[in-house]
């Protein structure tokens, strides 16, 4: 069976946009306007991933 | 020949409603599986054995219980709840070989769910809750419908609720659920889906308006749970316009309503559409809890309609069809890459997926 694994994948859209924002739980984001390229792109994890940047 | 979605075994899939499963035999059929259920006298337990009898495939579900022992209703072939035929008429050897299958079985928060895969692997700690079915303080009202349609479509509908505004106008559509942007979230190990949908400024719906008497316009949230394969989860939130909950999360001027809904495929092309709805308020008044029911049931049969069209309307494409996901398929399109997980595991030998 599976079970949790608060490896969370998250898909907004930007305010007054059609443009989607995905958030991938090791931080990484992408846009996209095709729901079905998103999860590609997010389910991918870690292909493709840059790590979070960090501001100093 | 449309797409049908593959099953997923290894699973529990709800199979009835409590209630529904007493001292008269139930048959339904659940992964093309046909089965049959009743209650045992001896401890009140649920009873799930493979619906044919051994000897000519006499439906059990067609016979009688004498005890807690179902007599075929053909021929007298007996059965004990563990499936062991216990009795053959005019002999007294019962054939070793005389045993229908016996299904693992919970149940849950006011569910009968059975397991469909190997039972060694039935863990009864894995079932999804929905605690509000069966907790002091709500009330739910509920039934079942059966689908012409691949489960998959069910699954699709209830993701994405924007078809509220054009198919259930009157019930529980208004222009702000199509209009409102969701927010989608999934966790992949878990299996689960979340889909949000928050309508700060929204029309009330007759189904609303009438059970809580909010005349003017509603602040409405709709947080949806799926837990594949069966069960989904919609946290319903409405209150008057600009009405939020407390900092500390009381929430005395808010309407709560869970929607749960059992998807569970019968056979191919076919599933059980169980559906409930709970509330924590106007606990004691019939009148809103049967305004309630008619209502939804409405919904429901709406949504029954409008597959079984889906469905025979696939049924005339030529393989290889096209379809065009926008926004509001977003979670209906994660839920079908958990199905299709789902699908693959419990294909897969024990060691395998372990």
């Amino acid at each position: 069976m599976s079970g949790p694994t608060g490896e969370v994948y998250r898909v907004d859209r930007l305010p007054g946009t059609d443009v989607l924002l995905g958030t991938c739980h090791c931080g990484a984001e992408h846009t996209a306007e095709d729901p079905a390229a998103m999860w590609e792109w997010l389910l991918a994890h870690p292909e493709g991933h840059l790590p979070r940047r960090i501001d100093p | 020949m449309p797409h049908m979605t593959a099953f997923a075994r290894n699973q529990w899939y709800v199979v009835a409603h409590s209630h529904e499963v007493g001292r008269e035999l139930l048959g339904r059929t659940v992964l093309g599986e046909p089965l049959v259920l009743y209650r045992a006298e001896d401890d009140g337990r649920p009873v799930v054995l493979h619906d044919r009898c051994v000897h000519r495939r006499y439906p059990l579900s067609a016979s009688g219980l004498d005890g807690d022992r179902i007599v075929c209703g053909y021929h007298g072939f007996t059965y004990d709840r563990t499936g062991a035929c216990v009795y053959v008429p005019g002999q007294r050897r019962v054939p070793r070989t005389a045993r229908v299958a016996s299904y693992p079985v919970a149940e849950q928060d006011a569910l009968v769910w059975v397991w469909i895969g190997d039972p060694a692997r039935a863990d009864p700690g894995s079932i999804p809750r929905a605690p509000h079915l069966d907790s002091p303080g709500w009330v739910t009202v509920g039934g079942m419908e059966s689908v012409d349609a691949d489960y998959g479509l069910l699954v699709d509908n209830l993701l994405d609720l924007s078809h509220e505004t054009y198919l259930h106008g009157g019930h529980i559509g208004t222009p702000e659920v199509a209009e409102t942007p969701i927010t989608t979230e999934v966790d992949e190990g878990a299996g689960v889906v979340r889909v949000s949908r928050h309508m700060d400024d929204a029309e009330c719906p007759p189904f609303y308006a009438r059970s809580t008497g909010i005349g003017g316009r509603i602040t409405r949230w709709q947080d949806i749970e799926y837990h594949a394969p069966c069960l989904y989860l919609l946290h319903s939130r409405i209150a008057p316009v600009g009405v939020v909950p407390g900092p500390d999360g009381s929430d005395p001027h808010g309407f709560h309503t869970e929607i749960t809904y059992a998807v569970t495929p019968s056979a191919e092309g076919r599933v059980y559409d169980f559906w409930m709805v709970s509330r924590d308020w106007a606990t004691d008044d019939a009148e809103v809890g049967e305004f309630l029911r008619s209502s939804n049931r409405a919904v429901v049969l709406q949504d029954v309609d409008a597959l079984n069209l889906l469905q025979r309307t696939l049924g005339t494409e030529r393989t290889g069809y096209q379809e065009l996901s926008i926004n509001i398929d977003t979670g209906g399109l994660a839920a079908r890459r958990i199905l299709a997980r789902l699908v693959e595991e419990g294909g897969k030998p024990v060691e395998e997926v372990r």
